[in-house]
């Protein structure tokens, strides 16, 4: 079946409806972890966390705990929370921001005691002016309650906290263009290396960016035991994570299920999550992980929701967003948009981004509209190949960051999947779904 | 003379006192000069950049950077309709196209009465209900073409100015405290990183160019 006995780690309190609210927390063991963690070694948090094997939940999955060891004890300067969610179809931290932010706020301020840091924010996306409320409303109460600041709960360790918003831009995303904004700066990512900000980060200190949801593990981590989190899940997978299922499907919504225990076809049909697809259509196609991802066939569906198992197929796990697409979906109109989409959110800095972004959207356009030319496919192919050389997966990169390498992501995958369908709009001179 | 009112100079100072370099305060003043006057005048600029310590240039070249931060005048409310691949599979498109005629306005412009700016959207991060708008950053719900109509009736009407405050207005819950570590450990701490990073630099330089070390 495809729902485990694995238990609701983030989600846990979502069912009720003052989930965010102080009294429902302390309800339900709100900051028992945190009050474990502080009559622990620091060094001791951190390797519970490590013994998760909890892999970051932001998009690039890089291990948390190798994260933190990067850094020697005592050498980090600032934590930073990267709660600026804007990958398209990606709403899951957005949901534990506004149901469970003391859950966050928890998470944060255990990573700080692990860390020693006494100084962090969270950045969230300025689009969150809800979540922006509810979470400045925690960190109030926490603060109230003695969870921050000060001395914490009697235990001589002190951390602030900080909500911080941004104002708009989905490069901000990307850990050192988030520390750029939150200098004050233009969303400019940095350049590599140092490849971690836990060389030169915030202000050129030591600083770790972890993501929302990674950090929202860490209570019940703390209480129950990195092996038993470890013993969830399999491989390098470890743990439930959240998925966001959109798109054309019955149910869609954010499902807490066990990595790899669980496959796609799950995901989109089992009535516990989507429910299948909408009005009983086909599955046409389905991106795995965000729109950064490249788009797998049917044929892919029962792939388990892993990160290498995802990998190894050629595309990413990426924010564990997941997008159905349906027989009457036009491929030629979906990879347009996205494109359209990086073109805007391209921050300027490197020719094969800035440049092929915006080219690639033309040529889009003017085959979805009924003008393009049969050779526009190889051209979209040769911009593309420009941008991440061998169209391959994990994508060459010729950028600062990974946006520029994302952008081929749906052009190469939808003209391997549907060529035939790119050439009918330009035989028929228009679009066959308009 | 300050084009801040005493009251939001005040916040903002205590907003810069948050950071350890007030340069990071830039953004959320730049919220605040919204939440007074709705976009970013040449004035308040000024203004930003006194008490961060930037020049004019400078907030205006981050500010221009942001969807968020506007340079010029906007409507009581911004209407943001997400037209991204998950409400595009949701009729997005179609929305936006409606949301146009309904206002009268072309996307990125500005009704006449100066009630409504319609804004073309990147992904909001609500996709299981499309087509996702918000308004004045906050989520309205999944918009159909009947519903996107009652709603601009609605805020005409002004029966949702308790859940949409008007367009600048970003957070309604203000900080209660400011920073309670103690400044002298934290200023100790911050030193002993840096001198302890100063020193494994110190350790690797002279492999460079200059060779010095």
């Amino acid at each position: 079946m495809a729902t485990t006995d694995a238990p609701k780690i983030v989600t846990s309190r979502l069912g009720y409806d003052d989930s965010h609210t102080m009294a429902r927390y302390l309800a339900t063991g709100g900051y028992e972890g945190l009050r474990k963690a502080l009559g622990m070694h620091p060094e001791a948090v951190a390797a519970e966390v490590d013994a998760a094997s909890l892999l970051g939940r932001g998009g690039a999955g890089f291990p948390a705990g190798r994260k933190w060891s990067m850094l020697r004890p005592n050498d980090v300067t600032y934590l930073v929370v990267n709660g600026d969610e804007s990958e398209p179809a990606t709403f899951k931290d957005h949901l534990l921001i506004e149901r469970d932010p003391h859950q966050l706020v928890e998470g944060t301020i255990i990573a700080a005691y692990a860390l020693q840091v006494n100084q962090a924010f969270i950045y969230l996306r300025g689009e969150f002016a809800f979540g922006l409320e509810r979470l400045q409303q925690a960190v109030n109460e926490a603060y109230e309650h003695g969870a921050i600041g000060k001395d914490i709960f009697g235990s001589g360790f002190s951390v602030d906290l900080v909500v911080h918003p941004g104002a708009g831009a989905y490069i901000c995303g990307e850990e050192t263009a988030l520390l750029e904004s939150l200098e004050g700066k233009r969303g400019w990512p940095r350049i590599k290396p140092p490849y971690f900000p836990a060389a030169i980060g915030l202000y050129g200190e030591p600083t770790v960016v972890n993501n929302v949801e990674t950090l929202s593990n860490l209570p019940w981590i703390v209480l129950n035991g990195g092996a038993a989190f470890a013993a969830l899940g399999a491989g390098r997978s470890t743990g439930t994570r959240l998925f966001a299922l959109s798109g054309h499907v019955a149910r869609p919504g954010v499902y807490e299920t066990e990595m790899v225990k669980t496959t796609f076809r799950d995901l989109i049909y089992d009535p516990a999550y989507g429910g299948g697809v909408r009005d009983g259509n086909d599955l046409k196609a389905f991106i795995p992980g965000g729109a950064s991802a490249p788009w797998f066939g049917p044929d892919k569906v029962d792939l388990p929701l892993g990160q290498d198992e995802v990998g190894e197929a050629g595309s990413m796990l990426g924010s564990g967003s997941v997008v159905v697409m349906d027989a009457t979906t036009c491929m030629v109109r979906a990879a347009w948009r996205i494109t359209k989409f990086f073109a805007r959110e391209s921050c300027g800095q490197c020719t094969p981004c800035r440049e092929g972004s915006g080219w690639l959207e033309r040529i889009l356009q003017r085959i979805e509209l009924g003008a393009g030319r049969e050779q526009d496919l190889d051209l979209l192919l040769d911009v593309s190949d420009n941008i991440s050389p061998g169209l391959a997966w994990p994508p060459a990169q010729t950028t600062i960051c990974v946006l520029g390498p994302s952008i081929p992501s749906s052009i190469f995958s939808g003209i391997r999947l549907f060529r035939d369908e790119f050439l009918l709009h330009v035989k028929e001179g228009a679009c066959p779904y308009a | 003379m300050s084009h801040l009112t005493p009251d939001n100079l005040t916040r903002a100072k205590k907003l810069i006192e948050l950071y350890p370099e007030r340069r990071s305060a830039l953004i959320p003043l730049c919220h605040l000069v919204q939440e007074q006057d709705g976009w970013l005048t040449e004035e308040a600029m000024d203004d930003i950049a006194g008490l961060v310590g930037v020049t004019t240039a400078e907030v205006r070249g981050t500010a221009s950077f942001y969807d968020m931060l506007h340079t010029e005048p906007v409507g009581r409310y911004l209407v943001a309709v997400c037209t991204n691949i998950a409400c595009l599979l949701g009729g997005a498109t179609e929305l936006l196209e409606h949301a146009e005629a309904s206002l009268g306005v072309r996307s990125g412009g500005t009704t006449a009465d100066g009630l409504f700016t319609l804004e073309e959207a990147e992904c909001l991060a609500d996709c299981d209900r499309t087509v996702c708008v918000q308004v004045n950053h906050r989520y309205v719900g999944g918009q159909t073409a009947e519903s996107f109509d009652a709603l601009v009736a609605d805020l005409r009407a002004g029966r949702l100015d308790t859940t949409v405050p008007p367009h600048g207005t970003l957070v309604r819950v203000e900080r209660r405290v400011g920073l309670e570590a103690d400044r002298a450990v934290v200023a100790e701490q911050r030193a002993a990183a840096k001198s302890a990073r100063a020193a494994r630099e110190a350790a690797v330089a002279g492999s460079g160019g200059s060779g010095s070390g």
